[in-house]
């Protein structure tokens, strides 16, 4: 395990290196540089110049590529010119809000998938079933904006409102910092609700789809009906006995999903104002902040990464086979 | 998924045709089919009726074609024609044939312009119930987007007495709606569904066209060649999709043109990857391998007897990439970096109405649910096409 841990970890070392040398690509093929796209057009061009200097921009290619790649080792990625602060504080701040919002969905994706998804083997072919089956493709076809508003819509009308009091927009309520920890907790959980169902909830119905087809493959097999002669109850063969072999293919969903859910974040961000990472990309876009943009997008990409990694070494630890099998 | 439907072809006998028959088969194609309890005979009939009322409703417009109208409405006016040229070949070619056991082909219940042929197991295909709803909903999108000049109740960038015509609630006048301009809701769905459906059929076609040139030259040169270019992919695949795509659209001035390209540029690596592992294997075919015994070139061996061999699940994973394609689109439209307004498109149409929301939901839903019923039926057809051209997964399925 120790050495497959190793050598997937090699593995990710020069994807990231990529991933650093695109954005940095990206960066330059924007027209303009940040001296022309954030000041002030009546600057004197000698002070321009200067300021060109200061940032670094006059010196090859070569150089600020090293420079940039340095940049993501000591954490410094430069200079957010819309916020007027370093990029890495900017995105200190956003970060951890953009985690919250899709480590929650990632358990509702996978809890909510996977729950429907045995129901839906253990009643093959029943109305249940079926209703189920259409009901997920629906969802899989929705876009998460439009679901997003959808739902502050359902909240918003005075039936639901009446019964039903969820935030539409941000993370917290005003007056946050006055609440207990336990009211903090509640109000942070509330806040939650809406943009995790809207995150997560086509993915969730593409699990179920996955789930469903794993769950019936189990069952089919010999140890199952063993398990049945046996005379365990149904409930036990499921739960005790197919689960677990049934889950080990779910586990490779994670890689696949993650890319899914950290694009889902922008949109569904912007939607409910999350002060995430998606809504800073998008705001560093609308003001053509570079530096954040592209620091926003190598972290992207890092986390699908590392994302990636785990759930690699997640489904080698479950399953033997993944780590011998490979040369 | 479940009522075996069996061909109605192993039951009834033998009969011949009469002048009755044909006759109706000329003024109402579809319709003995239709009877015979066959679905595609009641898609046929549709496309018919509802071709018949586009020509009903807006005689005035299509008199307005002849006298010289814009390009979209020859294009109109050709789709009315050719639809309804082919529901009757589809009446007498192969509906009739099959009605009276002289076998013929049980083509898809879809549109008019479907062919058959190709490695797709059509028979598997039709018995498919939700694919073959996915086919008809989606053949009359595309004709109901074709038609749109004729279908549209307005000119969807139309603002008359602003103040008088914005927010108006469905009615039978405007019956998705006007939104803050005073604009019909339901034209500008209409318009939409051209541009939401044309960029996702180009961008996916730029998308199979880089996949399958990259997955195929990987596949055949291997060594190095192969390496890099799957490591390229490995790359490209680490980023969100939409995060490339709201990078790469924030380079440039967002429009019709770049979204497509953009879209297309970003969502190859899948089928690169699907082509390649065909290629390989399919090269240690003994057919491919007699074909270069008997001395072809690489190239021919290539494009005549390797990728027509690896098309198959490319063709699949073209029709679930169109409606995501789709869903990427709307995603970037409504954030504003897609197509930019007036131009009217699904996501641009929802970012519209999120304003105004809890006072004129209907501008911010109607188009959502478009996209939904479009993506819904993109995806109907390509788990369809999926058991179509595996039997084993078609043969389990039922």
């Amino acid at each position: 395990m120790i050495r497959y841990t190793g050598r997937r970890l090699l593995q990710a070392v020069p994807l990231l290196l990529g991933i650093v040398t695109l954005t940095f690509i990206l960066l330059h093929l924007a027209p303009g540089d940040p001296t022309t796209a954030y000041f002030n057009p009546n600057i004197p061009p000698d002070i321009l110049e200067q300021m060109r200097r200061n940032l670094g921009l006059d010196r090859p290619l070569p150089v600020q590529y090293l420079d940039w790649l340095r940049s993501f080792f000591t954490g410094h990625f430069g200079y957010s010119f819309s916020q007027h602060r370093p990029v890495a504080a900017v995105i200190g701040d956003a970060l951890p809000n953009t985690l919250l919002l899709s480590g929650v969905s990632l358990v509702l994706i996978f809890v909510l998938g996977c729950a429907v998804g045995i129901v839906q083997a253990v009643r093959q072919y029943s109305a249940l079933d079926q209703a189920l089956t259409v009901g997920a493709l629906t969802l899989y076809s929705i876009p998460g904006f439009w679901l997003g508003l959808m739902l502050i819509l359902l909240v918003s009308t005075p039936a639901v409102s009446s019964w039903l009091h969820l935030p539409i927009s941000g993370m917290t309520s005003i007056g946050h910092e006055s609440m207990g920890a336990w009211g903090k907790l509640r109000d942070d959980a509330r806040h939650l609700v809406l943009p995790t169902i809207a995150l997560g909830l086509a993915s969730a119905a593409g699990v179920a789809r996955y789930m469903r087809g794993s769950m019936l493959e189990v069952i089919r097999q010999d140890y199952i009906r063993t398990a049945r002669a046996k005379g365990l109850s149904e409930r036990e063969v499921i739960l005790r006995h197919a689960l677990r072999n049934a889950l080990l293919p779910v586990v490779t969903l994670l890689g696949l999903y993650l890319p899914l859910l950290f694009g889902g974040t922008v949109v569904i961000e912007v939607v409910f104002s999350w002060p995430g990472m998606g809504r800073l990309l998008y705001d560093g876009i609308l003001a053509r902040d570079y530096p954040v943009v592209m620091a926003a997008t190598f972290l992207f990409g890092a986390l699908v990464v590392a994302g990636n990694l785990a759930s690699d070494l997640l489904y080698a630890a479950v399953d033997p086979r993944v780590r011998y099998g490979e040369r | 998924m479940s009522g075996p439907e069996r061909d109605p072809r192993a039951a009834e006998p033998v009969r011949p045709e009469g002048r009755a028959a044909v006759l109706a088969d000329y003024l109402v194609p579809g319709a003995r089919a239709a009877l015979a309890g066959r679905a595609a005979g009641t898609a046929v009939l549709g496309a018919w009726v509802l071709l018949w009322g586009v020509a009903a409703l807006r005689p005035g417009r299509v008199a307005a074609t002849l006298r010289g109208g814009a390009v979209d409405e020859w294009v109109a006016l050709a789709t009315l024609v050719a639809g309804l040229a082919a529901c009757l070949h589809a009446a007498r070619r192969w509906l009739a044939p099959a009605l009276h056991g002289a076998g013929g082909g049980s083509g898809p219940g879809g549109g008019p312009s479907d062919g058959g042929g190709g490695p797709v197991d059509w028979e598997a295909f039709g018995r498919h119930r939700q694919a073959s709803i996915g086919l008809v909903l989606l053949g009359a999108l595309v004709l109901v987007a074709l038609l749109t000049p004729y279908l549209a109740p307005y000119d969807p960038n139309a603002q008359h007495a602003v103040v008088a015509t914005r927010f108006l609630s469905p009615s039978l006048a405007h019956p998705l709606g006007t939104d803050r301009f005073g604009r019909d809701v339901l034209s500008r769905a209409l318009y939409g569904a051209r541009i939401s459906l044309s960029i996702g059929f180009v961008a996916v076609a730029i998308a199979i066209s880089i996949g399958t040139l990259v997955g195929a030259g990987a596949g055949m040169a291997g060594g190095v060649l192969d390496a890099v270019s799957m490591r390229g992919v490995d790359l490209l695949l680490s980023f969100p999709r939409l995060v490339l795509l709201i990078a790469l659209v924030a380079l440039f001035e967002p429009g019709i043109a770049l979204v497509t390209l953009v879209l297309g540029v970003t969502g190859w690596m899948g089928t690169a990857r699907i082509v390649r592992g065909q290629v390989l294997s399919i090269r240690e075919e003994e057919y491919v391998q007699a074909a270069r015994a008997l001395g072809f070139g690489r190239w021919r061996v290539l494009t005549r007897h390797v990728l027509p061999n690896a098309l198959t699940p490319v063709i699949v994973a073209a029709t679930l990439g169109v409606g995501n394609t789709i869903l990427a689109e709307a995603a970037l439209s409504f954030l504003g970096l897609g197509v930019q307004p007036p131009t009217a498109s699904w996501g641009n149409m929802v970012a519209s109405g999120r304003d105004a929301m809890l006072h004129a939901w209907w501008i911010a839903a109607f188009p959502g649910v478009a996209i939904v019923l479009t993506v819904v039926s993109f995806n109907l057809v390509g788990d369809g096409l999926r058991d179509a051209l595996d039997p084993r997964r078609a043969g389990g399925l039922r």
